[in-house]
């Protein structure tokens, strides 16, 4: 089933030359239960040194996607993949895994959710920094250390050239967090995959890597996809957000129209439903009802309309494609004019 | 001790549920393998003192490891506090025990944080939200059948399920569940532990509503512990701010989120990201640097002075503050704030202060270098 048909690219003006361009990308698992289709034809772009927001709840396909950008689906025996990937002009899944080896630490670097979990406990920071750097940038091991101890500086941890020779189980929290960043960049990648950078962190501590990664982005002129469910760490820090609901993109547009306005039913339900600091407290929220739809029983119209107010049969059966509904933003509703109606009334009100 | 030496009357305020004094819990820490000998204490919470008024929501903040968990499940004496009263309608619990307690226990219950943790996975629905009636012998089987499927209606969950097992249920489901069973015993005084932190975010905003609906129906009086400000914002009355196994700031909801005293409610207010691009760009966080110190090893006089922007040194690092009333209904624990006068913590001013280590880290003085500081204010400073 074509889903998202054509691909139109964003009309950002400025998104000419692109680092990642994904196209129709599904990924399914073969499982007990039957297929799940974990991404469901998903295409979007990502320009050099942009700071792209990924949001979605768990299940929805955020980190399937990352996974299959790294490459790391071919690993995994029930995966089917299908669809394209070009990183700087080449198709990573057409690639032999020799070829993606070369991308895959230095070109795209991750940052994983639990700086507790994945970073070897029995190797140390010197080793687990030095691994990449003397591999990809062919460095002899004093260099490297040498760069180790300059990254692990960037990062904001205090006397670099002792700590190195530690363990990760002697650093908290936060400060494995920075690590991880370190190793990250420690070979000048171009794309960043930060998949939920911050969820185990404290919020003070979140506050520091957060103003960290936007920092270093900059400096190393790395593209960012931050891949996340909470929507105060994307409207922070991208500027362009992308909404992904049960494998699918929903919407898509840059950060301020898309938080103020948005032509999604789903967002504007999410949005809603998180209390804000700084707005007057409500009595009641307003919550999405139901749950999220099993991804190897989706439904065959649209996956959200089981859950929408604004749903009618059309909504149930065909699923609808990305329709543009403005500059640069993309809605896969079928009743996007109702939202877009609804948000002009609201800006001559 | 017996149960008729703990009734006393209730603190001379008739609309006090639950009073804390005092309360200290510390974990050993111990060394040796045939002999074990104490070498240390974590202090999980440090000396704590509040009241929980009848049918209000308390709601309890802070990062973890501050002891907000541990302040719950010592309230029900799930854990034994190792100093300190806690009395419920005048009756000092930490003194009950057996059946004495479990009496107690019928009026307060928990609702825990990991709905795939917290129900036995071999148990079906109708066993799981009829326990407690079985436990303190309430009913008879018929009875029991009868009001767990009046629970599973009253939490939104189809009664007809009851003899399904929890993994044939989502994961808000199963806090709806853990919900109903709390509720079964018809207690007054529940403590929500993290209740939603473990939910998908637009499954977070029902099972919030839930609760509030239920405190309405049934006149239910919350301690609310989690770590989501703006969450605890939506739901609480009153709330208390933790830092490391005390309490630092207490105050009614609109003051405390409105008029922050504390230094560290006002970094942990201004760290909070809002859902809103435009709102971001004007917010000014209060980046703190470092961690939170161990509480194994926690630092002496105001156990926030290594990580504050305002510390006075010869003074906030020798002498602990006291909790004391600041302003009427609003305690804060700081040195600084004198008769209503705080100090105020700006963004970029001060947040590049000096660093002191954390004892997790292995004894490490954590002092940002200055490359790394002027670089952090860059980031800042855009």
């Amino acid at each position: 089933m074509m889903l998202a048909g054509v691909y139109t690219p964003p009309a950002m003006g400025v998104t000419t030359s692109r680092l990642l361009d994904i196209t129709d990308l599904s990924v399914e698992f073969a499982s007990m239960e039957g297929t799940v289709h974990a991404v469901d034809h998903v295409s979007f772009a990502v320009a050099p040194g942009e700071l792209v927001g990924l949001v979605g709840e768990s299940g929805c396909g955020k980190s399937v996607t990352a996974t299959a950008i790294l490459g790391l689906t071919r690993m995994l025996a029930n995966a089917t993949v299908s669809g394209r990937i070009d990183f700087q002009d080449r198709d990573l899944l057409a690639l032999p895994e020799s070829e993606v080896r070369k991308v895959r630490g230095k070109e795209i670097a991750m940052i994983f959710q639990d700086p507790v979990t994945s970073l070897n406990p029995v190797l140390s920071i010197e080793r687990l920094m030095t691994e990449g750097i003397e591999l990809h940038l062919g460095l002899s091991h004093e260099d490297a250390v040498a760069r180790a101890i300059d990254m692990l500086q960037k990062v904001g941890i205090p006397k670099a050239a002792e700590r190195i020779k530690d363990y990760p189980h002697q650093f908290s929290g936060g400060m494995r967090q920075r690590v991880m960043i370190a190793i990250a960049l420690s070979c000048n990648p171009k794309l960043l995959l930060a998949d939920e950078p911050t969820t185990a962190l404290d919020v003070t501590i979140q506050a520091q890597i957060l103003r960290l990664m936007k920092q270093l982005s900059r400096e190393y002129d790395a593209a960012v996809i931050v891949i996340t469910h909470d929507l105060g760490v994307v409207a922070g820090m991208c500027r362009r957000i992308l909404v992904m609901y049960a494998g699918r993109i929903v919407e898509e547009g840059p950060a301020k129209p898309l938080f103020h306005h948005p032509h999604h039913p789903y967002t504007v339900g999410l949005l809603k439903s998180v209390p804000r600091l700084d707005r007057p407290r409500s009595d009641e929220l307003e919550s999405i009802e139901g749950l999220p739809p099993d991804l190897s029983h989706l439904p065959p119209g649209c996956s959200f309309a089981p859950r929408c107010w604004l749903a009618t049969d059309e909504c149930w059966q065909t699923p609808p494609k990305l329709f543009v509904t403005g500059d640069g933003r993309r809605s896969a509703c079928f009743h996007r004019d109702k939202l877009i109606d609804l948000a002009a009334a609201e800006v001559t009100a | 001790m017996n149960a008729v030496d703990a009734v006393r009357p209730a603190d001379g305020r008739g609309d006090t549920l639950v009073t804390v004094d005092d309360l200290a819990v510390h974990f050993p820490i111990t060394s040796g393998i045939v002999f074990r000998h104490k070498i240390g204490a974590v202090r999980a919470v440090d000396g704590l003192s509040f009241t929980v008024k009848r049918g209000e929501t308390l709601g309890l903040v802070g990062e973890s490891g501050c002891g907000k968990s541990t302040t719950g499940r010592a309230i029900l004496q799930l854990i034994r506090p190792t100093t300190g009263r806690v009395l419920y309608e005048g009756a000092d619990l930490a003194h009950l025990r057996g059946g004495a307690l479990r009496r107690q226990r019928r009026r307060m219950q928990m609702i825990f944080q990991d709905p795939y943790a917290s129900l036995n996975s071999r148990m079906t629905v109708a066993d799981i939200v009829g326990e407690p009636l079985l436990v303190h012998r309430m009913l008879d089987r018929s009875g029991r059948r009868d009001r767990v499927r009046e629970l599973l209606q009253t939490v939104g969950i189809n009664p007809n399920t009851l003899n399904r097992y929890p993994h044939e249920f989502s994961g808000g489901q199963r806090q709806r569940i853990g919900i109903a069973r709390a509720l079964a015993v018809e207690p007054n005084f529940i403590v929500c532990d993290e209740p939603i932190s473990a939910l998908d975010v637009s499954i977070r905003a029902q099972i919030i509503n839930l609760l509030q609906e239920l405190q309405r129906d049934f006149g239910l009086t919350y301690l609310f512990i989690a770590h989501d400000l703006s969450v605890v914002r939506h739901i609480s009355d009153r709330v208390a701010v933790m830092y490391l196994g005390r309490i630092v700031e207490l105050a009614e909801n609109a003051v405390l989120y409105g008029e922050p005293m504390h230094p560290y409610t006002q970094a942990l207010l201004s760290a909070v990201p809002i859902p809103d691009p435009e709102a971001e760009e004007h917010r000014r966080a209060v980046v703190l640097q470092g961690d939170v110190p161990s509480p194994a090893d926690p630092p002496p006089g105001c156990h926030f002075h290594t990580r504050c922007p305002a510390m006075q040194e010869g003074h906030c690092d020798l002498e602990s503050p006291a909790l004391k009333e600041v302003r009427p209904g609003h305690f804060a624990a700081c040195h600084l704030i004198n008769a209503g006068d705080y100090p105020r913590i700006r963004a970029g001013e001060n947040d590049l202060a000096v660093v002191a280590g954390s004892p997790a880290e292995g004894g490490a003085v954590a002092a940002v270098s200055d490359v790394a500081s002027e670089e952090l204010e860059m980031g800042s400073s855009e």
